[in-house]
């Protein structure tokens, strides 16, 4: 007892723990945790015509939620964002789940060569996905009319980029096509994670094609398709580029597209005539940090927690 | 080895003297498109006459102007010319004590009041920017298609309409080429182009300034109306057309008409295969007089941190001079000088653009002075709702209302 009292005393402190994590701690530090700090700040002060900064506290915020003009900006912005992620969670995660199950099929001809096109678009440029889908859809010079010609529905053709109606559906159907391989890619790991003994198990149990799928193996890739879940939350909300690509900083036609992202980049840096204004632009920063961080806290305690692991 | 190295630090040092005797000059500007133009035309010029004084142009890309000037500013790392965007963007810099106070400058007597009213304070009592150039609006049209059709350039807004069915009867090419899907197209090219025509010019834009009149009033929303009816006979899909899709609609000959800005002259001149014309804003009735957008753009101030302060002022002194006027309008047809003195231009288009100052009053923008300064803003407001007007979406008085609710919502004199 009394040796292992000493050993503990003698224990130098662990240095070499402090060194290894030190470049890491300062980089995030200095790259992610100031400026996160930083742009908080911001939120609670104003500034004068002659550029000196004063302290307001949270009449940023009063203004930003109760203000009609601000508030809503804001409720349209944060409404468009919902929109935009629930397209993406029943659109692009299915169908990514679906590209991955048949991925996974034992005989399938040319899997590493749909497995790359899919992947492609999700590594290209926003700003080149944007301008080709804008070429594709347009009007004037597109492909679209022509193809949908060929099977007898042009009548379906429209100028969608440009209807308020169908302009956020069609630019998060694109964002869909780019991003589609990410969870493809994800669920297509988990699924190749699962031991083959399990489906060897369930064969012999008379298990077989979809029920096998649906009763097997898509409950042991419940957790990743959380994990991809969340990611697209965060993603989806911190959307910028395609709409300002695509549509501009008015995010138009009439708003329609304005998103967080659009919004903050707008007021943050300003538009045309408008110039920029750092401290509300932070407000609506520190608003979609909180917007996330609660969407990420309640999926963690809500959802994560209670899902079910299972040890292969 | 030493004398070599003391051989050279002596060189050097009498570099470092001649070049001190001589003051180096740099310019910050957002044309970058213009570099070719300022080293081998303008600069050359002013080099010839003051040879004491080198200078260097120095343009940033124009979206990221504003931002990296006032960093640079800030920094004190920036140029000792400074190109003034108009109105605000450079009323804040000259409030933050970054640019000289030009007044009582004898070359800004040769400026309109208009032109100088971009770079002065609200009440007009100091002025820290030599104006330089304006862009006009107006309507191009292709004269191959015109005399194919057998039409005559519009003078009033009936003769325009009625230019515009008979292309659209003939169907060889779409009347005009405008979409609504960038915005600004709808505001710039289209209300702000024809409404001077009704609200009188300067006379409607210092009266809405003044709270005298309202956006809700008959000379605001009148104009709404008429860009509701050009709907009819832009291309179909005209929602989702950009500006880009626009300009080449027009310069591959596909469009016979194209609301524009006189800046498209010199790379339309370059694209296009078939002979340009202009028309001014087509006014109601015959015989009215005319008024022009004829929007201040661009001017030259000095930075009041640069160590050369004489030379500076010599620089932007001679930016101020009829000789500057001539030689600014014929490098870069489209920009048209702001000075009073008379100026002949090479380029017929844009001679004929120019023409438009002696028959009818000049007027900028209604929305940029001023009344842009609040949230919301009101420059922003007027692309979205102009583009909403010709989309269908909005009536032109529901526009005209928004316009003046959002515009009384922060600016005092509209708000009796």
């Amino acid at each position: 007892m009394q040796h292992a009292r000493a050993a503990a005393r003698r224990k130098p402190f662990p240095w070499h723990v402090v060194v290894f994590l030190a470049p890491a701690v300062l980089i995030y530090s200095a790259v992610m945790i100031y400026p996160l700090a930083e742009t908080l700040r911001l939120s609670f002060f104003d500034r004068t015509d002659e550029g000196m900064r004063f302290w307001v506290g949270l009449v940023n915020f009063e203004r930003l939620f109760l203000d009609s003009h601000w508030a809503d900006q804001f409720w349209n912005a944060l409404a468009n964002n919902f929109y935009f992620f629930v397209v993406h969670m029943l659109v692009q995660n299915p169908i990514g789940v679906l590209l991955a199950a048949l991925l996974s099929m034992t005989y399938l001809p040319g899997r590493t060569f749909y497995r790359t096109a899919i992947f492609v678009p999700a590594m290209l440029s926003v700003v080149i996905i944007g301008f080709a889908w804008k070429l594709i859809l347009s009007p004037i010079w597109g492909v679209s009319e022509t193809l949908l010609g060929l099977v007898g529905l042009d009548f379906l053709f429209g100028p969608w980029l440009g209807k308020e109606g169908s302009a956020l559906t069609t630019l998060a159907l694109i964002s869909v096509w780019q991003y589609v391989g990410i969870p493809m890619m994800l669920i297509y790991a988990a699924l190749l994670a699962i031991p083959e003994d399990i489906s060897e198990a369930a064969n012999l149990d008379g298990v077989r094609g979809m029920a096998l799928f649906f009763k097997v193996k898509l409950p042991l890739i419940w957790p990743t398709i959380g994990i991809i879940s969340i990611l697209t939350f965060i993603g989806n909300f911190n959307a910028f580029d395609l709409i300002y690509a695509v549509q501009g900083a008015l995010a138009g036609p009439n708003f329609s597209t304005d998103i967080l992202g659009t919004f903050l980049y707008r007021t943050f840096f300003g538009h045309q005539l408008e110039l920029g204004d750092p401290h509300m632009g932070a407000t609506i920063a520190t608003a979609m940090f909180l917007i996330i961080l609660v969407g990420v806290m309640a999926y963690l305690w809500g959802v994560q927690r209670h899902m079910r692991r299972y040890q292969f | 080895m030493r004398t070599t190295s003391t051989a050279a630090i002596a060189l050097s040092i009498g570099l470092i003297a001649t070049s001190a005797s001589a003051a180096e000059l740099v310019i910050e500007s957002w044309r970058n498109d213009d570099i070719t133009i300022w080293q081998d035309t303008i600069l050359p010029a002013f080099h010839a006459q003051h040879p004491d004084i080198e200078v260097t142009f120095q343009p940033t890309a124009p979206a990221e102007y504003n931002a990296a000037l006032n960093a640079k500013l800030d920094g004190g790392t920036a140029g000792d010319i400074i190109t003034c965007r108009p109105f605000d963007a450079s009323l804040e810099m000259f409030k933050r004590g970054h640019l000289v106070d030009l007044t009582g400058m004898e070359e800004l007597g040769n400026f309109p009041e208009t032109a100088l009213a971009a770079w002065s304070t609200d009440d007009g009592s100091q002025t820290f920017c030599v104006p330089m150039a304006s862009v006009i609006h107006g309507f191009m049209y292709n004269k191959d298609a015109f005399a194919e059709l057998g039409l005559e350039v519009p003078t009033t807004e009936e003769e325009f309409f009625a230019v515009l069915d008979a292309i659209k009867a003939d169907s060889s090419y779409e009347p005009m080429a405008m979409g609504t899907a960038d915005q600004w197209e709808a505001a710039t090219m289209g209300y702000t182009n024809i409404g001077p025509n009704y609200w009188k010019g300067e006379e409607g834009r210092k009266a809405l300034i003044a709270g005298e009149a309202k956006l809700t009033d008959e000379e605001f929303v009148a104009p709404f109306r008429t860009i509701a009816r050009w709907a009819d006979y832009l291309p179909s899909g005209f929602e989702a057309q950009s500006y880009p899709d626009s300009q080449n609609l027009f310069t591959l000959g596909r469009a016979a008409i194209y609301p524009t800005g006189s800046w498209e002259i010199s790379p339309f001149q370059r694209d296009a295969f078939f002979e340009m014309g202009a028309f001014k804003p087509p006014v109601q009735n015959a015989g009215d007089p005319c008024f022009i957008s004829d929007h201040v753009d661009i001017g030259m101030g000095i930075n009041k941190a640069s160590p050369n302060q004489e030379a500076a002022r010599t620089f932007v002194e001679w930016v101020g001079s009829a000789e500057f006027a001539e030689l600014y309008s014929n490098a870069l047809p489209g920009f048209f000088s702001l000075s009073s003195h008379p100026i002949t231009l090479d380029d017929p288009l844009a001679q004929e653009f120019i023409d438009w100052r002696n028959e009818c009053s000049s007027s900028i923008r209604v929305a940029h002075q001023i009344v842009s300064r609040g949230t919301p803003n009101l420059w922003n407001d007027m692309w979205v709702t102009s583009a909403n007007v010709i989309n269908g979406v909005v009536t032109p008085e529901e526009a005209g209302a928004h316009l003046q609710e959002g515009l009384a919502s922060w600016y005092a004199p509209q708000q009796n």
